[in-house]
């Protein structure tokens, strides 16, 4: 492999990690609020279909975006209806979407199975496509890469600079705090819900319209799920949400690449191996919720001391890549009782 | 600002939590508002700060009706609200605590806000570290933080719900000037509590709520008989003489319960050096200080659930320094943590079904029939208002501590409390108390946590004082004061134990 391909293999993981920085950074949105949206594997597939078939319709990728995070929106709705007003249970909502999305998108979308249809144009920005290396990396892409990001640094902007950050966080740490504090807390749980939907139905489109051109049925099954312990992984930081999408794209790429070189291998296991190692990461990620151990020196043998010292260092990146959940996570919220 | 409440209904299903309520509150005073537990004082305090809608009644503002849907409108027109646990949120720094959610006119920005917490902080000498996250802060501490806040907001109206709760004696005292200071401003005061002494130091006017309305003729000028106020309370005549000091018993005889010999606690940051101790059977021990300062460690340890770092450790004349919790219970060792929902009982989970998962029984099937016979004698001995398959978590803070020691083997040989009677009102507090003295008497060694200062010289035969880390050694209750004790909790004259 030379450097070349190597510049063009890391822009392919720039490019193919959009549509799941799209959906997992709405996750975080929602479940900063305090909502789990656990339809995200049926909401991407449902939305990727009606924007593939809008687009297909009317000839205009625009419109076909804006009908896929109008669907995600609408599930968003769904779902703060049933549980926000209704007071049903998020985590059985949730599942019912996802499952009901998933055969509602085979179901309606029989008519756009494997026909061509239209796509974002790729869009290299002019002047900056030609800087060494960087123009490569960065500027060779389409909008919605580009909007891939600048998401990223802007939620995280968003949290953890404005004072609507802070009420968003607020709400899904103490919504009783929020409550006492003049804020709307269902009203805000709403908003979110559909924000973040909306992201999640435009990341369908982003591969529908984009990455994985096309439709057809079970499209993109499993990345809701993998985005949904993307979030987990990333701590429900926007920056570190964005680094584990980053990974697993990495590890795709890198499957792909090694299909090629080892042609006696299944290709089935090239395609499960990203997901195998992200639960690998994942396993790690909570067990360094333990605190680290404290150095036993006087017992590691001099000959054993750089790789405990080694070892220290690890649990110690590991415990900082800890974290926990929004407290109110997933919790109803009530403000009517004595 | 001036309150007046017109009538004020509040239900929840069948239960009437409010009715007819009509109290006026005049602008520049502390009126205190008293009440056992269940009689109506928080719902009402909801209802003035748009925490809950009434069903039907009228809140008048300086000569004004207001709706107060919301308690963003409540804020608005300046009443603000501090509930028993202070609505902080605890992932949190103070400052953004104080900052979120406030109006752009009020903080424009974070280095704004800073400001104004540190100028009221200062103006009131409460010590609160901005950039300290606020799970990291004492009950005490959090309160402080919520009353500059809704100082900040502009509140004129400033509602404090059992505000003596879990704070320290130190910042009880900051608390009561920073009210005094504020009335004197002009600002109005509720003052929410079931503590009498408390109403009685600090409040120009009480009013009694019992079940749900204005008991007796309403409002009333301080100070009142505690007689009058009592009954006014419980409706009933009801006994207030203060049990008589607890005798000194011909301790020296007895067979000593725990006995520790140079022994050093460890807890993630948290440490107590060199405990030498004896504690002999029917005695209680008091464990005093401020909250946090190692009571919990120390309970811990004595219950078998904290290992010694250093020294050894005897039950009984066994030695128990490595022992496991199981052999503790086994010995007849009992801890009641503070959290009693949280850490003793289930909550979903009636008598019976207590009784039963402590039975002994062999077999796959539940003795339904005499879970329930004990559930109905456990009712009758320790008086407790419940059926025997009521969920105890439906049943009033006082009704569950009692269920908590009927849970407890009759003859125990120690027993070890986190805040007996936290959040109980009088009567029920007694009622555990008087279990737990007859206890003592059958030979029991009790030793309990408080930060009630009444309570610990009430029952204790020696007390150990808790300060900045360290233990002072067993002190005699009969050669202690009210005043010595709360100078030794804050460090005044504080001698660490040899």
């Amino acid at each position: 492999m030379n450097l070349d391909q190597f510049w063009v293999d890391l822009a392919a993981v720039l490019a193919s990690a959009s549509p799941l920085i799209l959906a997992t950074l709405g996750e975080t949105i929602t479940e900063r609020a305090g909502v789990i949206n656990l339809s995200l594997d049926g909401t991407m597939l449902l939305a990727a279909m009606v924007g593939f078939a809008v687009g297909f319709q009317s000839q205009n990728v625009g419109l076909g975006l804006l009908a896929a995070a109008l669907v995600g929106g609408f599930i968003g709705l769904i779902l703060g209806f049933l549980s926000l007003s209704l007071r049903q249970s998020q985590t059985a909502v949730g599942f019912v979407l996802a499952l009901l999305c998933t055969d509602l998108s085979s179901f309606l979308g029989n008519a756009y199975v494997r026909v061509p249809g239209v796509a974002v144009p790729s869009m290299p920005i002019p002047f900056l496509k030609d800087l060494p290396i960087l123009g490569k990396l960065f500027f060779h892409h389409d909008l919605i890469v580009y909007s891939s990001f600048i998401l990223t640094p802007a939620l995280s902007w968003f949290l953890f600079q404005t004072r609507n950050g802070l009420i968003l966080r607020a709400l899904g740490e103490q919504p009783t705090a929020a409550f006492a504090r003049g804020i709307n807390v269902i009203q805000y749980r709403y908003f979110y819900t559909i924000l973040g939907g909306m992201l999640v139905g435009l990341a369908g489109a982003a591969y529908s319209l984009d990455l994985k051109q096309g439709w057809s049925h079970r499209h993109i099954a499993g990345m809701g799920w993998i985005a949904l312990a993307i979030v987990i992984f990333g701590a429900w930081q926007p920056w570190r949400v964005a680094f584990g999408c980053y990974l697993f794209s990495a590890l795709q790429v890198l499957a792909s690449r090694s299909q090629s070189l080892w042609p006696s291998v299944p290709t089935q296991v090239f395609q499960v191996a990203p997901f195998a190692l992200m639960l690998g990461f994942l396993v790690l990620v909570n067990l360094s919720n333990k605190p680290p151990s404290t150095p036993r020196e006087a017992q590691i043998s001099l000959r054993w001391l750089s790789l405990a010292k080694l070892m220290l260092l690890m649990q110690g990146l590991l415990h900082s890549l800890a974290a926990s959940p929004p407290a109110a996570l997933g919790k109803p919220f009530y403000n009517d009782e004595p | 600002m001036d309150v007046s409440i017109f009538d004020l209904t509040k239900t929840f299903g069948k239960v009437r939590a409010n009715e007819q309520i009509r109290l006026h509150f005049a602008a520049g005073q502390i009126h205190g508002v008293l009440g056992e537990n269940g009689a109506g004082k928080s719902t009402l305090m909801k209802l003035l700060a748009g925490f809950l809608r009434p069903d039907a009644g009228e809140i008048w503002l300086d000569g004004q009706p207001v709706k107060l849907l919301n308690p963003a409108i409540a804020l608005r027109v300046g009443i603000g609200m501090v509930a028993q646990e202070p609505l902080v949120i605890p992932a949190f720094t103070a400052l953004e605590n104080f900052y979120c959610a406030s109006p752009a006119s009020a903080m424009p920005n974070l280095a704004s806000a800073r400001q104004r917490l540190l100028n009221y902080a200062e103006q009131f000498g409460f010590t609160i570290q901005p950039d300290l996250p606020v799970a990291n802060l004492t009950v005490g501490q959090r309160q402080q933080l919520e009353i500059l806040r809704l100082l900040a907001l502009g509140a004129k109206l400033l509602i404090l719900d059992e505000p003596t709760t879990g704070i320290s004696a130190l910042q009880k005292k900051a608390l009561f000037e920073a009210l005094r200071k504020l009335a004197a401003e002009g600002k109005t005061i509720l003052f929410v509590s079931h503590k009498l002494e408390e109403v009685a130091e600090i409040c120009t006017t009480v009013s009694i709520l019992r079940a749900g309305r204005v008991a007796g003729e309403g409002q009333m000028i301080m100070p009142q008989p505690q007689d009058h106020l009592l009954s006014l309370m419980f409706g009933q005549e009801i006994q207030t003489k203060n049990p008589s000091l607890p005798q000194k018993s011909e301790t020296s005889s007895a067979q000593s319960v725990w006995k520790l010999d140079s022994v050093t606690l460890r807890e993630g940051s948290r440490s107590l050096p060199n405990l030498n101790l004896d504690i002999p059977a029917g005695t209680i021990l008091g464990l005093a200080g401020l909250e946090g300062e190692g009571q919990q460690l120390f309970l811990r340890l004595l219950a078998g659930r904290l290992r010694p770092k250093t020294g050894q450790f005897w039950l009984k004349d066994v030695e128990m320094t490595n022992s496991a919790p199981k052999a503790f219970r086994e010995a007849g060792i009992h801890y009641v943590p503070a959290d009693r929902l949280a850490e003793g009982l289930v909550g979903k989970f009636s008598l019976v079904e207590h009784l039963s998962l402590l039975s002994k029984m062999p077999g796959l099937l539940i003795n339904l029939r005499s879970a329930q016979a004990q559930a109905g004698a456990a009712i009758a001995t320790y008086a407790i208002k419940a059926a025997p398959t009521t969920p105890l978590a439906a049943l009033s803070g006082g009704n569950q501590q009692r269920a908590m020691l009927a849970l407890i083997p009759a003859h125990c040989t120690g027993l070890l409390f986190d805040q007996p009677t936290r959040g109980l009102d009088i009567l029920s507090a007694r009622a555990v108390w008087q279990q737990l003295l007859a206890r003592k008497a059958a030979g029991t060694a009790i030793v309990f946590a408080s930060v009630d200062l009444d309570e610990l010289l009430k029952y204790s035969d020696s007390i150990l004082v808790f300060h900045g880390g360290r233990v002072s050694k067993a002190l005699d209750r009969t050669d202690l004061s009210a005043t010595q004790l709360a100078e030794l909790i804050g460090g005044v004259g504080f001698v660490a134990g040899e």
